[in-house]
């Protein structure tokens, strides 16, 4: 029910919301602003905030002098096929715990979590030797791996809870009518799954895109995706700021566009169904 | 209803996550805990022998070791502070009436998206810069002098950029905890009359205390692992050098493993005390 404001009230509102809401935006937006200026008119002193000569030229430049595209091309790749593998990997283990559950469902629902909460520092090492004696330093499938097991947690229980909120009826009436378990699974539970994999999809993508621990850690020239991409820019030379604004750019813009339809199931995703 | 068929299916499906995060705790975890009672140097000697509880000892007895715990819990302090007490505000902010709220919520979530890299950078040499930076410009304009953020006034900065990044997941969280409050019960008690301090003290606040108590423990969770925002600003210096960073730093950068993996054990203890509370809140849900 909504409740009966005044204009008054509403406009006020209204005015201090957007001024907060653009006031969190703004470094985003300066960033963006500032890639399409000149390296001068980026340092300009006082600021220059619209009227400047807009220039494409950073774009060009970023590209041609670190081969953005290759980076891209390992950010999407990790961050895709890290994404499907764990959902490979996931939709059944969140199904059977769904619609088969047993005494021992929540004990392992609970220990799956408890693997996410290990700290990543704390087996650096292990890992990053396990990497050279498999030739998987710097290979965009060891990355693929490590990011599928950090996130495989977030992505049964994800799913999990979709699950759960189809009705089991529709199940037992299925069996009765003589449906098999592939049958069951392709017919009734697929279309009813398909907006919560669509969302563990998108979350999952967001959060191996932004990945800035094992990325960083294990990669070097060849499988850098676009967090490595950018922290090759924390020692700079020269003037770089809109060079800087220009790569910055490139590496948000996609997740962000993908993160603004993703809201809800940020909350569901990352709170393991503790606030609904 | 399930059959004894349907069971073992179950069971088969499980199988693969299971034995991958199996394997993913183990394996590490056990090697992590086979360094650390050896004094092992890959790049000088390499594996020296068993030393016992030595690697312990050492690492919190080194000069280094208190500095990180104040750095970590300072930030962590610090931004759970400003994150919780303006996430509260901004909720309750964006739960009003408002014309636009949609485009507002975007603008106000937006920095979760940004990758950590990205933002430490941006926030460093685009705002923080003492010459070229937008606050070194802002400073001069009111006559002060600007600051050497990164160096003077480093741990600050830090929990700046950190707060920025995840102002947005807990005004998130709590705005959907206050969406789902009564608010039939709001109303009667504005229309008894109740001013809005007291309905926040004695309606809001209560409901939410729930959902603060998740996003402390969530975020206490990745803040005590930060790493970029370090890696990319400071390097470890001036006095930010954290546990996990400190970790980092004697595992890949002075090759001393077993010292670094004795660390890595306290990291993961340290962990798990947060871990047991949120794990406590989040199995009760799992019982409804």
């Amino acid at each position: 029910m909504a409740r009966a404001v005044s204009n008054r009230r509403r406009a006020i509102n209204t005015a201090l919301a957007w001024a907060v809401g653009l006031l969190i935006f703004f470094p985003i937006l300066w960033t963006i602003l500032t890639s399409f200026k000149t390296e001068g008119q980026a340092i300009a002193d006082p600021p220059v905030f619209l009227f400047f000569d807009w220039t494409l030229e950073n774009y060009a430049i970023v590209q041609e002098r670190s081969n953005y595209m290759r980076f891209l091309m390992n950010s999407i790749i990790i961050a895709g096929g890290s994404t499907l593998l764990g959902i490979i990997v996931g939709v059944p283990a969140a199904w059977s715990m769904a619609f088969v559950p047993s005494r021992r469902t929540k004990d392992i629902l609970m220990w799956m979590l408890s693997t996410k909460m290990l700290p990543a520092v704390g087996v650096l090492y292990p890992i990053y030797l396990l990497f050279i004696q498999l030739g998987l330093l710097d290979s965009r499938l060891g990355l693929v791996i490590v990011l599928m097991l950090i996130n495989l947690p977030i992505i049964i229980w994800m799913l999990y809870t979709y699950f759960k909120e189809i009705p089991g009826e529709i199940l037992e009436a299925a069996r009765m009518d003589g449906a098999s378990l592939g049958k069951e699974i392709l017919y009734i539970l697929t279309p009813m799954a398909i907006p919560g994999i669509a969302s563990t999809i998108l979350l999952n993508i967001i959060l191996a895109w932004n990945e800035a621990f094992w990325t960083l850690n294990l990669t070097a020239a060849k499988a850098g995706p676009l967090t490595a991409f950018i922290a090759s820019y924390s020692s700079p030379e020269g003037l770089f700021y809109a060079k800087l604004s220009a790569a910055s750019t490139m590496a948000i813009a996609p997740i962000l566009i993908l993160g603004w339809f993703s809201q809800k199931q940020l909350v569901r995703g990352l709170t393991f169904g503790a606030v609904k | 209803m399930a059959t004894q068929h349907s069971r073992s299916a179950a069971r088969l499906m499980m199988a693969p996550a299971v034995i991958l995060l199996l394997g993913w705790m183990l394996v590490p975890l056990s090697m992590t805990l086979y360094f650390s009672f050896k004094k092992y140097l890959p790049m000088r000697g390499g594996d020296l022998g068993w030393v016992g509880f030595d690697n312990y000892t050492r690492f919190v007895t080194s000069s280094s070791f208190w500095p990180s715990i104040s750095a970590t819990l300072t930030i962590l302090g610090g931004v759970l502070a400003i994150t919780v007490v303006l996430g509260v505000l901004l909720a309750i902010l964006l739960d009003q009436p408002m014309w636009g709220q949609g485009v507002v919520r975007i603008l106000v979530i937006a920095p979760f998206f940004v990758m950590p890299t990205v933002s430490a950078l941006v926030w460093k040499n685009m705002f923080m810069d003492p010459n070229y930076g937008l606050l070194a410009y802002l400073w001069r304009f009111f006559g002060a002098e600007p600051v050497q953020w990164m160096s003077q006034a480093s741990l600050p900065s830090i929990i700046m950029i950190v707060s920025w990044q995840w102002l947005p997941f807990s005004t998130l969280i709590l705005l959907t905890a206050i969406q789902s409050l009564d608010s039939e019960q709001l109303e009667a008690s504005e229309m008894d009359g109740a001013p809005i301090l007291k309905r926040f003290w004695y309606i809001i606040l209560p409901h939410l205390s729930r959902a603060i108590t998740v996003v402390i423990l969530i975020q206490t969770i990745f803040l005590l692992s930060i790493f970029a925002e370090i890696f990319v600003t400071t390097g470890g210096a001036f006095g930010t050098k954290t546990l996990s960073y400190l970790i980092f730093q004697r595992v890949l950068e002075s090759q001393n493993v077993g010292l670094g993996s004795a660390g890595g054990v306290y990291a993961i203890i340290l962990a798990n005390i947060v871990a047991i509370f949120l794990m406590r809140i989040v199995g009760k849900n799992l019982d409804n």
